[in-house]
């Protein structure tokens, strides 16, 4: 068969490909062997949050958000669409700066912003330990329950005459995918949006995969209002170290609590390490101790796609013609998954790009 | 600190208790688990069976997960432990299958063995209408257990058809036990046993007043307490590693698990009632502790008893027609309040999950996945830790 574009990887990424493919007039076939959205987008938060960790991420992100916020209006119910907010939490003095730094920075690029000193971010949040010095409130960050996200995604590419294909790529030749059933299909465009897995398809590419453990809590209604992360968070996140836990606590809208967050560099089984899930469980309770009598009803773990400058890949494969790559995209793939198929479209279509696009070239890394 | 056990033994129904006696002959440092308040597990309930001497027993113990390989997290009557073993059987039984169908959520509707654990845990049952229904000789059991108690047990409705269940019954001859107790329920209960029965539908204003059966009648009744045969508790030995197809454990002939020193004996490794599972409890207890003799010469009682199960599966497997009594707006997953129709469009389990929540709630799909494996034939995979809902602060290893 043929199509405009072949999207191999149906996880938020390559069904907001899709999405976005499908808009500007292409025809879409999808390759998904699994489940829609069964990665990494599974295994996530569903965290849409604007990031300042570069002028980069911060583009990204608030281009992607915007995208998010103008799509909510048409979202089903399923999606879980919560424009619950971001809580970053200051411990001390020096963290306390930093929430001033930030504070100046997003108001700086138009970003509603507040910072809450001691008693507000108490009064905000009353299940918070005391003794911590504060927090900047982002109001415009959200939630949503991203495989549900990714199956509408897909649903609208496919109102636009989109194909959803299930089948496994088991290698990418020149304009043409090949499957596991024999069959090939012809296309001028091979967007590769894998996650971790695109190093199966390329294994030049910079991608690692960063596991990451999570749990969920039985239903607390009104435990918790907004998303809580911990400044140290980035640190955890942006850093490069083997092993690091973070404070991330989110409320889902079923009264729900989501418990993270955790990273691990070269560790390529799926199952839980229950030491290391207990290290990230402690870290969570020394923010909220009430957390402690809270009864949780699961764990998982899954794998976050992580380049070497934290930034993912977004543009045409060096060297490979027709190849596009789509990964890479961290901890913030869910936020950062409309604007990737919006860059990605824009570039096969000729448009111009709402935002510079050579930020996430992967032509950036040496080959 | 973790408690030390050469051998530790999860679950103290008919094959828990067997290998607990046969580990306990070669070793001082037997643990038996289990999560009841008293041991029997769920066929011996009540009967104030006794572990063997010289086993250290732990009641109301929940296994967690592993926390490290050979080494168990669980929580003892509230307290969070750590067990350390060498050598583990995994006894873990099995659990009722409990099949949707309109109206089945409606409070008094419930497990066949539900009810019974209820009755015995102190309900009044004297004097209330009770039907139940479902396939297997467990009906019988729980009505005259029911009965006993004064229940006025208005029907039996088995839903596997007559002739079956009459070559069933005559074939027991060969298991004179199972004879004698066939005809003890039987005298009781002969008058009230229906064959090729089934509930369509339970009706009532916020709580149970009428079922419609499948022969088109009504019958008014306070409590359905139905169960559509078992299915094995393989948690467990998924979160450890052990390979599992088709639901069951696989073992070898010393009932030896896929992964190192683990061992598992009962349900788990295949539906076949308490006989079968003391023979298979009693191997893997010889079996762990090095007693490849006395395991061995309980080869050819394991091969005898293994007839019965087998004659009981053909007997008693479930007709066509129960697939066909949800509507789409039947609740399938109680947790999440999943309905039928959300179900139909997935082609797995794990796309149903996902995309519906089903499986998502504090039961982690144990009632509703064997449902949803009979209706849709996509089986759960697999199994998320902590095995019961366990507190923040025990998972995260606090003051261990």
């Amino acid at each position: 068969m043929t199509a405009d574009a072949v999207v191999i990887g149906a996880g938020i990424v390559g069904a907001a490909c899709a999405d976005a493919l499908s808009t500007v007039g292409l025809r879409v076939a999808v390759v998904e062997s699994r489940v829609i959205g069964g990665g990494a987008t599974a295994a996530g938060m569903g965290h849409i949050v604007v990031m300042d960790d570069s002028e980069a991420q911060f583009a990204l992100t608030h281009y992607s958000q915007q995208l998010w916020r103008t799509l909510s209006p048409e979202m089903p119910a399923e999606l879980e669409w919560d424009p619950s907010g971001t809580l970053w939490v200051a411990a001390d003095e020096e963290e306390m700066q930093a929430v001033a730094h930030k504070h100046a920075y997003y108001v700086a690029r138009g970003v509603n912003v507040e910072v809450l000193d001691a008693a507000q971010l108490a009064d905000a949040e009353p299940n918070l330990r005391r003794g911590l010095h504060g927090a900047l409130l982002i109001p415009g960050d959200s939630v949503v329950y991203a495989p549900c996200a990714a199956a509408w995604l897909l649903a609208r590419a496919q109102l636009r005459r989109a194909s959803l294909l299930a089948d496994r790529v088991i290698s990418i030749g020149r304009h043409s995918v090949h499957l596991t059933t024999g069959d090939r299909i012809e296309s001028p465009n091979i967007i590769l949006a894998s996650g971790a897995w695109a190093r199966e398809l390329l294994p030049a590419i910079p991608v690692r995969p960063r596991k990451g453990h999570l749990a969920i809590t039985a239903r607390y209604p009104g435990f918790l209002r907004r998303q809580l992360v911990e400044l140290g968070y980035l640190k955890s996140a942006h850093g490069h170290d083997t092993e690091s836990v973070a404070f991330n606590l989110q409320p889902r809208t079923t009264g729900q609590l989501l418990i993270g967050s955790s990273r691990q560099y070269d560790v390529t089984h799926t199952s839980i390490d229950a030491p290391f899930l207990a290290r990230m469980l402690r870290r969570a309770i020394h923010f909220m101790p009430a957390l402690e009598h809270l009864r949780v009803i699961r764990a998982w773990t899954g794998f976050r796609a992580a380049t070497p400058d934290s930034l993912p890949l977004i543009g045409p494969a060096p060297g490979r013609e027709g190849l596009w790559l789509a990964t890479g995209h961290e901890g913030l793939g869910i936020t950062t998954s409309l604007a990737t198929g919006r860059l990605i479209a824009d570039a096969i279509a000729g448009r111009t790009p709402a935002i510079p696009p050579e930020p996430y070239l992967p032509a950036r890394f040496p080959q | 600190m973790p408690a030390n056990f050469e051998v530790v033994i999860v679950g103290a129904g008919p094959a828990g208790l067997a290998a607990a006696s046969a580990a306990v002959e070669r070793s001082r440092r037997v643990l038996l688990i289990d999560d009841n308040p008293a041991p029997g597990g769920q066929i011996w309930r009540g009967e104030g069976r006794q572990p063997p001497r010289g086993v250290e027993t732990w009641l109301e113990t929940q296994v967690l997960g592993p926390l490290r390989p050979g080494l168990l997290m669980a929580d003892r009557a509230g307290v969070p432990a750590q067990i350390s073993y060498e050598k583990l059987i995994l006894a873990t039984g099995a659990r009722e299958r409990f099949l949707p169908f309109p109206g089945w959520t409606l409070p008094s509707v419930m497990g066949a063995g539900g009810l019974q654990a209820l009755v015995k845990g102190g309900l009044a049952i004297e004097g209330k209408r009770v039907v139940v229904a479902g396939t297997g000789p467990l009906l019988l059991a729980v009505a005259a257990y029911l009965a006993k108690r004064n229940a006025r047990i208005l029907l039996v409705a088995e839903q596997a058809p007559r002739q079956r269940v009459l070559r069933f019954t005559a074939n027991l001859w060969r298991q004179p036990a199972k004879l004698a107790q066939a005809f003890s329920m039987g005298r009781y209960l002969a008058l009230k046993y229906r064959t090729g029965l089934w509930p369509v539908s339970a009706h009532g204003n916020g709580k149970l007043e009428e079922i419609l059966l499948s022969n088109s009648r009504r019958l008014a009744c306070d409590y359905l307490s139905c169960g559509f045969g078992l299915v094995p508790n393989s948690e467990l030995a998924a979160l450890l590693g052990c390979r599992i197809a088709t639901g069951e454990v696989l073992v070898d002939e010393f009932q030896r698990t896929t992964r190192e020193r683990i061992w598992c004996a009962g349900e788990p490794t295949g539906i076949g009632g308490a006989e079968l599972s003391i023979i298979e409890g009693r191997i893997a207890g010889y079996a762990a502790t090095g007693d490849r003799h006395s395991a061995t010469s309980l080869f050819t009682a394991r091969m005898r008893a293994s007839r019965f199960p087998r004659e009981m599966d053909s007997a008693f497997s479930l007709r066509p027609e129960l697939r066909r009594l949800v509507h789409p707006g039947t609740i399938i997953c109680r947790c999440e309040d999943v309905r039928f129709s959300q179900l139909t469009s997935h082609t797995t389990w794990r796309a149903m999950k996902l995309h519906t929540r089903c499986g998502m709630g504090p039961c982690q799909g144990r009632v509703c996945g064997p449902a949803v494996e009979f209706l849709l034939g996509c089986a759960p995979e697999g199994a998320r830790p902590p095995l019961y809902p366990a507190t923040v602060s025990q998972l995260a290893l606090d003051r261990q």
